[in-house]
């Protein structure tokens, strides 16, 4: 054997040697997102993971958490509650302390359970859910948990946004309400016919449609009961494949209403409600949109959109969950859920547009200004469009944040 | 009323013919082959994203004819390569080959055209409304797709019964070895109806791909109902499957417009309605809402009263 050789042996042996005794120090802080990454909602999923990933880029490009750079670990939950729980499992096997779940109540109540027994069970051993889009109001109401913290206004907060605008406007009659069959959309119908009633007691409500989740492939028939009612106006908390389909069935039909939305600026409604001409006549409650005319919002949107083929920041909360979090653990000087989430609680911050936000104490739920956007064909003072549309989120009205501070009926109890 | 109840016929018509486009290919190959093909609405999405590229591409109307030829170009090598090399290790192998083939293209189709939804658009010469009625209005694409359905049922139906091939065919059902001895190909004629099958879910789809949204879980959503429609119908049998199609699309479209709940009847023949206990819920769920389950409900009762479908012959 040559000396050359060897040594070159040696020096692979050494290099080896040392990169395995590199990696503790390089351990990294894990955050794991859990959201349906497969099926007719993996669009949605898919979206997400590109804004997480940007946000712990950002923040790893700035030091990363005490000194460790954030990593993420992606699961697809196929939007079940029990494979929310297998995939949390496997996200803590994996050495997550931090988990992060958004899309489905269904699922987000079961990683709440799953989240409380497993700190009941490991104590030392922490973990945290940070929820930046499951909104039924529950889980900082009566199912509140201290390991639970919600960045996303809650389906009753935007119902009080929705209804307030809807309130000014006279020509509203006839409103029909179309959601999901689960938690989230039966709480989004629940809030509208209270509020309705108490904003708006003229208003009939000609309609009270609940539909499967993620299944219906061919809106046509519940857009003819729709037409049928005669509504002028109609309210619906339908996310993913089940916003865009109804609307490319409203298309079809050339239904002449205006539609309240929660999240009709998602993959696919651009294109349809485009498709409809419904210029002006769709509406989304949202925290935070592209057109916001602030020099930091626009460059971030520029520079997000470059890197996601066009897609837009859709997830203005996912940049303030990420930023508060890292903001918490560098205050606690720990990566340990059960020190920082401390902080968390009752933190100030500002957001993108230079609004005052906090994060509730007693309930863990985030507050912020909301805004009512509408989707339209670009105009001078809008910057951008959406799905190359050439039509754009237009903001129609802010609804300040002291306005969506609703009461909770949460107890929170707090770990010893 | 009547506004509702005419276009909820024609909804539900037009969803039982693409259903039907669909379980004829089906139906026909479980008949010939015996060979329960998992990946058929895989078929149906390949035609979906094969139109959607070469209406990009070229042009609608070219892959109106295209597109359902490639997927039938897939489905044969699929047969020839894939099933026929499986064959000779017995059905359930088969079965696992199309249960297993239906992830992959799933996976394909993810990999070759993302996980979003397409945009896949009506082509500009059909983006009309083709009536008005009550202020509602029918779009010409839903019309057109009808036609193209109801178009390929009769030919469907007239090379059946009435060419020699469709002769072939149906005696390769029923005698595949006496019609081996008579001097056919039986393996070829396996495979142009494999093919032929593929195909038309593959025209399926490249028509319901702007009506619908083609995106990867398109033959996910369709897969399940197209069991039903086959096994009620009758497996193997074209007329029970195309009743099947249609009774399907029609019950589960008119159930959406039902609003009615079993606490309604109990209050209409006079009688309380149960408003508390453990099952007070059950009393108030809406025809609309189980719409959906109805068709698997219909599935379970079928192989209860009368296990080979409507039509079938099949006792085994």
């Amino acid at each position: 054997m040559s000396n050359g050789y060897r040594t070159g042996l040696t020096a692979l042996a050494l290099s080896l040697g040392l990169t395995a005794l590199a990696i503790p120090a390089m351990a990294q802080v894990k955050i794991a997102f859990v959201d349906p990454l497969s099926g007719s909602m993996a669009p949605i999923g898919e979206h997400g993971v590109k804004h997480f990933q940007y946000m712990i880029d950002k923040i790893n490009a700035k030091g990363g958490v005490n000194g460790q750079k954030m990593e993420l670990l992606t699961y697809d939950n196929k939007l079940s509650p029990q494979e929310t729980v297998i995939a949390a499992q496997k996200a803590i096997d994996a050495g997550a302390r931090i988990l992060t779940l958004g899309n489905g109540s269904g699922a987000a109540a079961a990683m709440i359970d799953f989240v409380n027994k497993h700190n009941d069970r490991n104590p030392g051993k922490e973990v945290i859910y940070l929820n930046y889009a499951a909104v039924d109001p529950a889980f900082t109401n009566d199912k509140c948990s201290y390991w639970h913290f919600r960045w996303d206004a809650h389906a009753d907060i935007k119902m009080a946004a929705i209804t307030g605008y809807m309130k000014s406007n006279p020509k509203i009659k006839k409103v029909y309400l179309i959601n999901q069959d689960y938690s989230f959309g039966q709480a989004v119908r629940k809030s509208a016919v209270t509020m309705l009633k108490a904003k708006r007691p003229d208003i009939q409500i000609v309609g009270d449609e609940l539909h499967p989740l993620a299944k219906i492939t061919d809106f046509a028939p519940y857009v003819a009961k729709i037409k049928a009612s005669g509504a002028d106006s109609v309210i619906t908390g339908n996310w993913g494949s089940d916003i865009s389909l109804l609307l490319k069935a409203a298309a079809d039909a050339n239904l002449q209403v205006d539609w309240y939305t929660y999240y009709a600026g998602g993959a696919g409604g651009p294109t349809s409600i485009k498709q409809t001409g419904l210029k002006d006549r769709v509406f989304q409650i949202t925290e935070g949109l592209a057109n916001i005319n602030t020099k930091e919002n626009y460059a971030w949107e520029t520079d997000f959109r470059k890197k996601s083929a066009g897609q837009g920041w859709w997830y203005p909360r996912v940049r303030n969950e990420m930023e508060m979090l890292a903001r918490a653990m560098n205050e606690a000087k720990s990566n340990d859920p059960k020190v920082f989430a401390e902080k968390l609680r009752g933190m100030k911050y500002k957001n993108i547009y230079g609004k005052d936000t906090y994060m509730r104490a007693e309930d863990h739920q985030f507050f912020q200004d909301m805004y009512i956007s509408a989707l339209t064909p670009m105009t001078g003072d809008m910057k951008f469009d959406e799905e190359n549309t050439g039509w754009g989120w237009k903001l129609t009205a802010t609804v300040p944040m002291s306005e969506t501070d609703v009461p909770t009926t949460c107890k929170m109890a707090k770990p010893s | 009323m009547l506004e509702l109840v005419i276009f909820s016929t024609l909804n539900g018509v037009l969803y039982g013919m693409l259903l039907f486009l669909l379980a004829s290919g089906l139906t026909l190959i479980f008949s010939m082959m015996g060979v329960l093909n998992f990946a058929h609405a895989s078929f149906y999405m390949l035609g979906a994203y094969f139109g959607f590229q070469l209406s990009q591409w070229l042009d609608f109307w070219v892959a109106l004819f295209v597109a359902p030829v490639c997927v039938g170009l897939v489905g044969a090598a699929v047969e020839r390569w894939g099933l026929r090399t499986v064959h000779k290790w017995g059905h359930v192998p088969e079965l696992l080959f199309t249960f297993g083939l239906a992830f992959v293209v799933e996976e394909l189709v993810q990999m070759v055209w993302g996980k979003l939804p397409v945009d896949y658009r009506v082509p500009a010469l059909l983006d009309f409304h083709a009536f008005e009625l009550f202020g509602t209005t029918y779009p010409a694409f839903r019309m057109f797709m009808l036609l193209i359905s109801v178009a390929i049922f009769l030919v469907l139906l007239m090379i059946l019964t009435r060419s020699r091939i469709g002769l072939i065919i149906q005696a390769a059902l029923t005698h595949p070895n006496m019609v081996a001895m008579l001097g056919h190909n039986v393996p070829k004629v396996f495979m142009m109806v494999f093919g032929f099958g593929s195909g038309l879910a593959g025209l399926a789809g490249v028509i319901a791909g702007p009506a619908l949204v083609t995106q990867p879980s398109m033959a996910h959503v369709l897969g399940p109902i197209l069991f039903v429609v086959v096994v009620f119908g009758g497996l193997g049998s074209l007329p029970g499957a195309f009743i099947a199609s249609l009774l399907i699309g029609l019950i589960q479209t008119f159930a959406i417009a039902i609003n009615y709940s079993l606490g309604d009847a109990l209050s209409a023949i006079g009688m309380a309605r149960p408003m508390q206990g453990v099952l007070s819920d059950l009393w108030q769920v809406t025809v609309a809402q189980v719409g959906p389950v109805v068709p698997y409900l219909m599935l379970v009762l079928i192989l209860i009263f009368r296990p080979t479908g409507l039509m079938g012959t099949r006792e085994n």
